[in-house]
């Protein structure tokens, strides 16, 4: 049956037309071409198909499209400035060499959002753990976690913390 | 696209409850985690739902005046870990919904699904069992509240019936004041992981924590549905606490456990589990509630 | 600039920005979904579909049979085309397959207009079998009253054997050769293993004109050309294949999968596009898993360490269809007497036989990683029983320098495989943790471990090595570079525009690299596997380089009135040769040269490599456990790779290589394997119950490189991308090992089997309830 839907996506409300059995995730890839959202297994244990609702990861593809109602989704597509910049996050996984294959690393990006969101500080150990819903099968996690340490230090000085 | 033949979402409890009375075919769907993933699988394919997604006076955690703990079924993992109230008066509890799946996962799942799907293997069931809590159901006939010992009646089934919806998790003050607990999950890998045994140790001191007042031992994944030790638990009141005490509780749980041999893991190494887990809780239950370190 | 630089990845931005596209993301709206019917059964025939039920779904289009297809058997493996019909790959499939010989097997294919009514329906499909015993061991496929699953190939199961016998005499003499000698014998298993990637493998078809035209997850893009037009009878020209990015491979898309079925279906339905994907549960259970071996290994050596002779004999479990078939075992073979140096005589016997689990295929390390499991475990065995240190021991008796493989001809033109383990043994510690290590007691031990390697580099001289590369300059002085050679997520398109910028002088940000293959278009390259693009690949490149780099200077040489010989190209510049001054820039030259009226020249090369070369690359791996007994539990407290690549293209882009290997190392020495019931059906063929490490599961991954130049390289680099995924899993057995005196010798070493081994060998008192 369909609904209509609105929700505020990458910061812009959208309405539209979906069916009740629709997932987030084939909502935002198949009606908002917002193709960064992957779909690796389909049954939410390996979190390529990560976004953010209300700022918190879930994955999309066992998430139905009408629990969005109201919500607020973030995507990848989302995260560069409006005149095209990076975000610092982007930038890290880029210097870090954080992306081998790719298909799983918007999803951890979007992971990595509402990580550096808390502010706090994390160990690397909790970091494993902050991202221990993803699943990659070309860095083992290294490049990751080095690109996660360093956006979550320069968050933490930038916000003027006291170390 | 799920292949899902009928989706309601209710608006509150009450519509929630009427909608799968007129359905008798209907489920509820919470955070969707199980009820989705079955869908996938086909063994749900063509299902109705009922969802209770988002409704506010199902989620949320309040403590009462005389510090009863209710839950609100729908609330999700990610909350009730981060809960300082859960973390002040049940820290076991709050370790063992943090231990579900991974992070998006508990952004999502519920305590309410984890429950009435009735597995044994659910993390936050056995710590409830330790924990006497208590399940307020609401249905067509009213509210009656079921002690979860008598909630669940064999592997993936619960006297929940289908047109009931389960409102609140209950946990009195008597059954976690004073208490130190440790939940210890097995698993083969550190996350995205379904018990292969859980453990879920409580103990109450004695007030010089020589000895014990009371012990409780959990299980999932040692029977078909969580389980208590009863007979153990019951051998061991007052005994005093040294070296000799752990293995006596060890020993006991292995009596009272029922593990069966499966393609994941055997019964003796479910049995070898079952008893090193048991050491391991245990010790640390009683050094949580202030007890001795060397044991 | 160039050739060893750690330049970001050329993709990185688009990964990062959700840019990249991969299949799924370029599908055209409008697509018929395509759903595989699998077989329930996993050996036996199909008798009969009765098809009612299914067709009467709302939304089906059509349904295919196995009785529908082409009566053309093909062979699925990337791997070249071999011209003698004698030799080459086992064609032992159809389309849709009526012999059923693995649990899932393809037996027919549901097209409708949404992918619940493909569920539905394919649900709907009704199948009368003729159901045969499953074979679901290698014995059980031996045995005498088996059936033969290809009669009209082979007459049992045995699929191929090989073997050698290299040095004098046999094992057996050399046994009574000389006095004082020791043996050690072991029974060693790996387990089958799938890839995971994390992009499941997937494609879309539809028609122009009479041509076909598949765009599709794949490592091989002109391997799935040619292979879509043999399984469909037509010309391979008639056929087109599109690979943009994708998300992994390690082997599994290094076989034509799917392809050929998606093709069909467009060309049955008129051209109309039809999408074909795999969930991952289809991905684990029926594309390919790697090969599942066992081996009974022995050696002989005196007691001063000095190895006299070895032996091996493998059984590999090639499941249902051949695919890549031998050339997985004969390499595990091949590896066995590469390694180490046997004074008389070293003797290797290798059988892949047919069984009905899922069909084995090419996996990172193709058969090595089984090899190096046997070969260093047998050797750490040797050293306990020697009392001998397992470091020295191996360093005895390792690849020496300037080995060439009797059989092959394969030369190491270079090997530095004893400073890497110089190199390691510091970094690492070994000496004072292996002391610290030798007499652990109590309930958690720790230990350290190691293990040696050495892998060749692409497939010269068995099979065919060639590569194209095209490059044209832009007016602008930019260079576009095609390769037909693919980025599978490696980084080849980082290391290309690297060699080509050093070859031709141009920057990297100045050499546009096309990162999709369009067989149409895209020059001819095999695609990327046995580690070979850099190597091979990159000899194209160098050479299309160096043929551009010389029109230019030709061209320079024509404006400026000098000769050619005293010029040179550098950062986007026409130079002197001597000195640096700057001459022209690249832009001023080729826009020249584009619209010149006195001469127009389109500035480009192409190169055409056919290598008769190879090399061997070597590496350890060292590993520090720490073992919970009680439990079962093995935390890796450190764990390090070094390698021996020769010169690395890009370092960063080769640390993150080695760490991924590693990762999957661990992952095949702990955590995974592929299980069936008693009726072949996987049981754990989801990413649940198949245990890929998290990130909780691994500790932080060092990886460290000796880099000697090889001379056959074109920038003195040999094999990469396979290695580091060989030697993690015998370093952590050999750690446990030293950790608790009990010796693991079947992959994965998991937490049942380790508790059981704990109480057979009297380290965990068995429990026993009290009923």
């Amino acid at each position: 049956m369909y609904n209509t839907l609105t929700m505020t996506v990458n910061g812009s409300e959208v309405t539209l037309p979906v069916d009740d059995r629709e997932s987030l995730a084939d909502t935002l890839r198949n009606r908002l071409g917002l193709t960064s959202v992957k779909k690796g297994c389909e049954v939410g244990e390996c979190g390529a198909c990560t976004v953010l609702v209300d700022g918190e990861a879930i994955d999309s593809c066992i998430y139905l499209s009408v629990w969005a109602q109201g919500r607020r989704v973030m995507t990848v597509e989302g995260l560069k400035s409006p005149t095209g910049e990076l975000s610092p996050i982007q930038q890290a996984f880029i210097d870090e060499a954080a992306t081998q294959c790719g298909f799983c690393t918007p999803g951890i990006i979007m992971s990595a959002v509402e990580i550096v969101g808390t502010g706090k500080r994390y160990s690397r150990e909790e970091l494993r753990r902050l991202i221990s819903g993803h699943l990659c099968r070309c860095t083992g996690y290294e490049s990751i976690l080095n690109a996660l340490e360093r956006i979550v230090e320069e968050t933490y000085r930038f916000t003027d913390r006291q170390p | 696209m799920y292949d899902i033949e009928k989706y309601y979402q209710a608006t509150g409890v009450e519509d929630a409850i009427r909608a799968l009375c007129e359905d008798e075919r209907a489920m509820v769907i919470s955070g969707g985690s199980d009820v989705l993933i079955q869908c996938r699988e086909g063994r749900l394919a063509g299902c109705s739902l009922v969802s209770i997604h988002g409704i506010e006076e199902l989620m949320g955690i309040e403590e009462t005046g005389d510090g009863e703990i209710i839950i609100r079924a729908a609330t999700v993992f990610s909350h009730i870990a981060n809960s300082p109230v859960i973390q002040r008066t049940m820290p076991m509890l709050a370790y063992a919904v943090d231990q579900v799946g991974g992070p998006q996962i508990r952004n999502i799942g519920t305590i309410g699904g984890n429950v009435c799907n009735g597995v044994t293997s659910a993390d936050s069931a056995s710590s409830l069992w330790a924990l006497n809590a208590t399940l307020e159901l609401r249905g067509p006939q009213g509210t009656r509240t079921v002690p979860i010992r008598d909630f669940y009646t064999g592997a993936g089934k619960t006297v929940r019936k289908q047109n009931e919806i389960l409102v609140a998790i209950h946990i009195e003050k008597k059954d976690y004041d004073g208490f130190g607990g440790c939940y210890l999950k097995y698993g083969k890998r550190e996350a995205m992981e379904i018990a292969t045994l859980g453990c879920a140790a409580m103990t109450r001191l004695t007030p010089d924590k020589t000895a014990l007042q009371e012990l409780r031992l959990a299980y999932g994944v040692a029977a078909p549905t969580p389980m208590r030790c009863w007979n153990t638990e019951a051998a061991v009141q007052g005994a005093r606490i040294d070296a000799e005490l752990i293995e006596r509780i060890a020993t006991g749980a292995l009596s009272e456990v029922k593990p069966r041999t499966s393609w994941r893991a055997s019964r003796e190494f479910r049995l070898q589990l079952v008893s090193e887990l048991c050491r391991r809780a245990v010790r640390q239950a009683i050094i949580n509630a202030g007890g001795m370190a060397d044991v | 600039m160039g050739v060893r630089d750690s330049i970001t990845r050329v993709d990185a931005y688009d990964k990062v920005t959700g840019a990249a596209k991969y299949t799924a993301d370029l599908l055209p709206a409008g697509a018929l979904i395509a759903k595989v019917v699998r077989s329930t059964i996993a050996n036996g025939r199909v008798k009969s579909f009765s098809l009612d039920q299914a067709l009467a779904v709302k939304g089906v289009v059509r349904i295919f049979t196995c009785f529908d297809v082409p009566d053309i058997e093909f062979a699925t493996p990337g791997h070249p085309y071999v011209l003698d019909k004698t030799k080459g790959d086992v064609y032992d499939r159809k389309l849709l397959n009526e012999r059923v010989r693995v649990y899932g097997d393809d037996i027919a294919v549901v097209v409708a207009t949404d992918n619940v009514a493909a569920s539905r329906a394919a649900r709907l499909v009704q199948v009368e079998y003729e159901e045969y015993p499953p074979l679901l061991s290698v014995e059980a496929a031996l045995s005498s009253d088996a059936t033969p699953l290809h009669p009209n190939l082979r007459d049992t199961n045995q699929l191929a054997h090989s073997g050698y016998r290299v040095g004098e005499g046999t094992y057996e003499e050399a046994k009574t050769s000389e006095p004082g000698l020791i043996e050690v014998s072991g029974n060693y298993s790996t387990q089958s293993v799938q890839h995971c990637h994390l992009e499941p493998p997937q494609s879309y078809a539809y028609m122009e004109g009479n041509r076909i035209v598949v765009v599709t997850s794949t490592q091989i893009p002109h391997i799935v050309r040619r292979v879509v037009g043999q399984a469909l009878g037509i010309p391979w020209a008639q056929v087109r294949i599109i690979k943009p990015y994708i998300g992994g491979g390690f082997g599994n898309k290094q076989d034509v999968l799917y392809e050929p079925l998606n093709a069909f279906l467009t060309q049955q339905l008129g051209g109309k596009l039809v999408w074909l994907e795999l969930s991952r549960e289809e991905t684990m259970a029926c594309t390919r898993v790697r090969h599942a071996i066992h081996a009974k290994a022995s050696a002989l050596a005196r007691p001063d360490g000095t190895l006299v002779a070895r032996k091996i004999e493998l059984y590999s479990d090639q499941g249902g269809y051949a695919s890549h078939g031998h050339s997985i075992c004969a390499n595990t073979v091949t590896m066995f007497k590469q390694l180490y140096h046997d004074q008389r005589v070293t003797e290797g016997d290798a059988y892949t036989v047919y069984t009905n689990h899922a069909t084995a295929g090419a996996m990172r390390g193709y058969g090595i990683p089984q090899s190096d499991f046997f070969t260093e475990s047998l050797m750490e065995d040797l050293a306990r029983r020697l009392g001998a240190d397992a470091l020295e021991l191996r360093l005895k008796n390792c690849m020496p320098a300037g080995y060439v493989d009797p059989n092959t001809g394969i030369h190491a033109y270079s090997n530095a495989i004893r400073e890497c383990v110089a190199k390691g043994r510091e970094l690492f510690h070994w000496d004072e943790k292996r002391a610290r290590y030798a007499a652990e007691t109590g309930d958690v031990r720790r230990g350290v471990g190691m293990a040696l390697f050495d892998y060749k580099t692409g497939v010269y001289p068995i099979s065919l090595e060639v590569s194209n590369c095209r490059m044209f300059m832009n007016e602008d002085g930019s260079v576009n570079l095609q390769m037909g050679a693919t980025e599978i997520g490696q980084g080849a398109d980082t290391v290309f525009t690297q060699m080509a910028a050093e070859a031709t002088g141009v920057t990297e940000a100045n050499v546009h690299i096309v990162s999709t293959q369009d067989t149409d278009v895209a020059p001819f390259d095999l695609g990327a596997y046995a580690s070979r693009q850099t190597y091979v690949s990159g000899q194209a490149v160098k050479r299309a380089g160096e043929i551009l780099k010389q029109k230019v200077l030709d061209y320079a040489a024509f404006k400026l009135k000098k000769p050619a010989e005293e010029m040179d190209v550098r950062a986007d510049c026409v130079v002197r040769r001597a000195g640096g001054e700057k001459l022209l820039t690249l832009a001023e030259l080729a826009l020249e040269a584009q619209y010149s009226r006195e001469r127009a020249e389109r500035l480009f090369a192409e190169a055409s490599v056919d290598c008769h070369e190879n090399t061997i690359a070597t590496g350890c791996t060292f590993a520090e456990v720490e073992v919970d007994i009680p439990l079962g539990k093995v935390k890796i407290l450190n764990l390090l790779n070094v390698h021996d690549s020769g010169i690395l293209i890009n370092p960063k882009l080769a640390e993150g290589q080695v760490q991924g290997g590693m990762s999957m190392g661990i992952g095949y020495a702990l955590y995974e394997e592929l299980l069936y019931d008693e009726k072949g059906r996987p049981l754990n063929d989801n990413l649940l119950d198949y245990k890929l490490p998290t990130a909780l599961d691994q500790p932080d991954l060092q990886a460290a490189f000796v880099e000697v130049c090889d001379p056959s390289g074109p920038y003195g680099n040999k094999a990469l991308g396979e290695p580091p995924a060989i030697s993690p899993a015998p370093a952590i057995r050999n750690a446990i090992l030293q950790a608790t005196g009990v010796a693991f010798n079947t992959l994965p070493m998991s937490p049942q089997k380790l508790v059981e081994g704990f109480v057979q060998a009297g380290l965990i008192k068995e429990v026993h309830p009290n009923v």
